[in-house]
């Protein structure tokens, strides 16, 4: 019925529906570029890129609980716990790299089992059920630190200052363009699982229907699982970026990136038509938030009022996707 | 509650149309308070339209309904209770308020509309009144205890203590004794006599023969949707009711075929979740069509849910060619070569926001991908496509959303996802429900062909026609048990429904 309707004429929602976010950012750049000096140069174009790509990291892992139907809160407190592990293990224990990113890596999956095991073995929401292992990772993050900042040189308990030091090679992790080349690649990898392997498949069809998907053979307590495990080693990840970028664990620091994942995550859902949790899409709402956030700054408008911007825009996403869902 | 003289219910001439059906046409029924009385036929009859016309749930059918010869305007639920006609639904859950006290829930009308002007809730009044309306139906609930922690048996007679808290002439109760335990269904009779005694009409409607004939003075026979005879119960036996239920069908909608029935494939034994299903056994062959017959709620789709691992198995084992099968998951029954096309098709077969080919290849994704992990999108179009074909599934391309499709072809592509799986064992739960003519022959061929390769076939269905029309041998099933195992080609349609209707030999 509705091929019928498209065919007398450009069905202008469906248009908009499918590139309303592009044009909107495409729209967004033109007038920023007009609007303010030095909104297109390289370093501005390379700026926006570096703020969006911890955001982007999380909120990939974020994609994936939602494509298996599920919704990881906890991601931003997981994020916070790698971004002190990984510090202190440079700063309190003189660990290497290697040793360091792996300890985090095994931290940040075992999150992940936990949170796995919890939504797939009780009927509780899982949006519920992480809040609540948000909180508790955020207080296992914050007792570990003591509620303090990790840094070097800190003062120890004992009146010594802190024997280790990051490495340089950490930090670059931080700095353009590695951190830029490591979204992408977190982004490019999802992409790839989820619309060309059978894995994402199945981890769309029981976000789909999950029912339909457990009479289907497929086994859907296992990907959810894995799901989880996946979006908390994401979160590690962009925890562990976080703190070579900032070269400190600042007490939460994580958390605000909850938010704004979830806002680009949700945006994403807009992204081409898709209509569902995608990666690429998740990519688009990222830049959509990044672009506004450092446009706005440019033509001066005060960061406090920066979340009105951020919030009008995730309601004008979720309405469109959610009245194309109806209809 | 009024006691007073007989009254006298008629409805005339009911008829009522929804998209697609005439539920139905010129249909009377009358009744005096103070009886009770039987309302059946068989599923799709339209023994709930007519009661829920009755009820006020509908306000476009036509005819009259009429008290002592006064005619009635009933168009909304309200108008019926205002008459003294007062309904208590099977689905007790979706009237019931789960976190409000037993009190609130039976005074749940008095609370909602008699209280405009009333800001204050007399909570010592409400509890008063509702263990009053309690004690006039001989039970004993606290009235403190929420709801939701209420067992079946138990919502029920909130449900009917609500009814008759209000002025109460006339009651129907649509399938009460489903849910209920023998002690428990033997109390409910108990509380049907005290209320006849106190001038209330009965209605009952109800599957189970047995007891229509234990506690019903008359007895009304719905079938497709028209009046086929009422009468004085007495005047009737078990078999007389299951004929004028059947009437005569029409055949030729059924594939001819020549079974060629192999060895053993497929066997379950004492089979039990202790709730729906209480020790079935089957066997079936290869090249077997294995009917389940009985009617809704006789632990069938439960049975199937069991057998594929959808839902869990309390006691019981299955084998597979005589080796023993452990599976507690679909997907572990999948791969023991089981396959099953689910009754709740929107819910539980399809995924409607898909299109047709990602739903058809869903069930087995390797063949079609490369290296076992990357979608190979052609071959999925091409295997989707000859599926379409084969199946005869009408849609303009395998790009189409299965939610823009109509529920027959929904169903092949139900049935579709699990040919590509090509499993051993296939199990058939309603699969024409819901489901047009030409749709259902089509499926019926499908499932024809399936033993015709020498696949087992496990089909449940509550239509007796069915059952004659495409099984080799099957079970009827009567409260999660096989009451009888029968041979098709030498039983008929009234001994099905005597064995699914209670009845003993």
């Amino acid at each position: 019925m509705t091929a019928k309707v498209s065919k007398k004429g450009i069905n202008w929602f469906d248009f908009l529906y499918k590139y309303g976010t592009l044009i909107t950012i495409v729209i967004l750049i033109v007038f920023f570029g007009v609007a303010t000096d030095n909104f297109l140069t390289s370093n501005n174009i390379t700026s926006i890129l570096r703020s969006i790509s911890i955001t982007t990291i999380i909120a990939i892992g974020l994609t994936l609980s939602l494509a298996v139907g599920g919704f990881d809160l906890s991601v931003g407190s997981t994020a916070s716990l790698a971004n002190a592990v990984v510090i202190s293990m440079f700063v309190w224990h003189s660990q290497n790299m290697l040793v360091s990113i792996l300890v985090v890596l095994v931290l940040c999956a075992l999150v992940g089992i936990i949170n796995g095991f919890l939504v797939t073995s009780f009927k509780i929401q899982d949006m519920l059920m992480t809040l609540a292992t948000m909180f508790v990772i955020q207080g296992v993050a914050q007792t570990y630190t003591r509620g303090a900042t990790i840094s070097q040189n800190m003062i120890m308990p004992s009146g010594d200052y802190a024997p280790g030091s990051i490495p340089a090679l950490f930090g670059q992790l931080g700095k353009a363009p590695w951190i830029i080349i490591i979204m992408f690649v977190a982004v490019i990898l999802v992409h790839l699982l989820l619309t060309h392997t059978k894995y994402g498949r199945y981890m769309y069809m029981i976000g789909g229907n999950s029912e339909a998907a457990k009479l289907s053979g497929i086994p859907v307590r296992k990907y959810r699982f894995i799901a989880y495990v996946l979006a908390a080693l994401f979160a590690g990840i962009g925890g562990m970026i976080l703190a070579a970028r900032v070269m400190t664990a600042e007490v939460n620091a994580g958390a605000p990136y909850l938010m704004d994942a979830v806002a680009a995550a949700f945006i994403g859902f807009s992204v081409l038509g898709s209509g569902k949790p995608n990666a690429f899409g998740t990519f688009v709402g990222a830049v959509l938030i990044g672009i506004l956030s450092n446009g706005l700054i440019m033509m001066s408008v005060p960061y406090f009022a920066m979340d009105i911007v951020k919030g009008a825009v995730l309601a004008l996403a979720l309405g469109i996707t959610y009245y194309k869902r109806k209809h | 509650m009024k006691a007073n003289g007989q009254v006298k219910l008629e409805m005339k001439e009911i008829s009522i149309a929804f998209p697609g059906v005439q539920a139905l046409s010129g249909v009377n029924f009358q009744m005096q308070s103070g009886t009770s009385h039987a309302l059946i036929g068989a599923n799709g009859a339209g023994k709930s339209t007519l009661m829920k016309v009755l009820a006020g749930a509908y306000d476009h059918y036509t005819g009259t309904i009429e008290l002592d010869g006064e005619p009635l305007q009933i168009r909304k639920p309200k108008d019926a209770k205002d008459s003294g006609i007062q309904i208590v639904y099977q689905e007790v859950d979706m009237l019931l308020v789960p976190n409000l006290s037993v009190a609130e829930n039976i005074l749940l009308e008095r609370l909602v509309h008699d209280s405009k002007d009333k800001t204050w809730v007399k909570w010592r009044k409400i509890h008063r009144d509702a263990a009053a309306i309690m004690q006039q139906i001989g039970f004993t609930l606290p009235t403190g205890k929420l709801v939701q922690e209420l067992t079946l048996a138990e919502k029920q007679l909130v449900l009917i203590a609500r009814a008759i808290s209000k002025e109460c002439k006339f009651l129907i109760l649509d399938e009460p004794t489903a849910p209920l335990s023998d002690s428990e269904t033997s109390r409910l009779f108990a509380l049907i006599e005290r209320l006849k005694k106190e001038g209330v009409g009965i209605i009952f409607i109800s599957h189970r023969l047995p007891e229509l004939f234990q506690i019903c003075d008359d007895i009304t026979i719905l079938r497709d949707g028209k009046l086929v005879i009422s009468a004085p119960i007495n005047t009737m036996d078990q078999h007389q009711v299951t004929q004028h239920m059947l009437g005569t069908q029409l055949g030729g909608q059924f594939p001819q075929r020549t079974p060629s029935i192999g060895e053993l494939a497929f066997e379950a034994e004492q089979i039990a979740d202790d709730d729906k299903v209480h020790g079935v056994s089957l066997k079936v062959h290869k090249g077997e069509i294995v009917g389940i017959a009985g009617l809704v709620g006789a632990g069938k789709t439960e049975l199937c849910r069991i057998l594929f691992g959808a839902a869990p198995k309390k006691r019981g084992s299955v084998r597979m060619h005589g080796k023993a099968l452990q599976y507690r998951t679909p997907h572990e029954a999948v791969a023991g070569g089981l396959a099953m096309i689910p009754e709740e098709r929107r819910r539980e077969g399809i995924f409607v926001d898909e299109i047709v080919g990602v739903n058809l290849t869903v069930a087995n994704l390797t063949p079609h991908t490369s290296m076992k992990l990357w979608l190979n999108k052609t071959k999925e179009r091409i295997a989707a496509n000859s599926m379409i074909v084969k199946l005869g599934i009408k849609t303009p391309s395998e790009k189409t959303m299965v939610a823009n499709l109509s529920g027959g072809n929904q169903q092949k592509i139900a049935i579709g996802k699990w040919l590509l799986a090509d499993a051993e064992l296939y199990i058939f739960d309603e699969p024409t429900k819901g489901v047009d003519v030409g749709a259902k022959r089509d499926i019926y061929n499908l499932i024809a062909e399936l033993a015709a390769q020498g696949k087992s076939v496990i089909f449940a269905s509550s239509e007796t026609n069915e059952m004659i029309g495409i099984t080799d041998r099957m079970y009827v099933m009567y409260d999660g048990k096989v009451a009888k195992e029968l041979v098709t080609d030498q039983t008929n349609e009234e001994e099905i429904m005597f064995y699914s209707t209670g009845g003993q030999a």
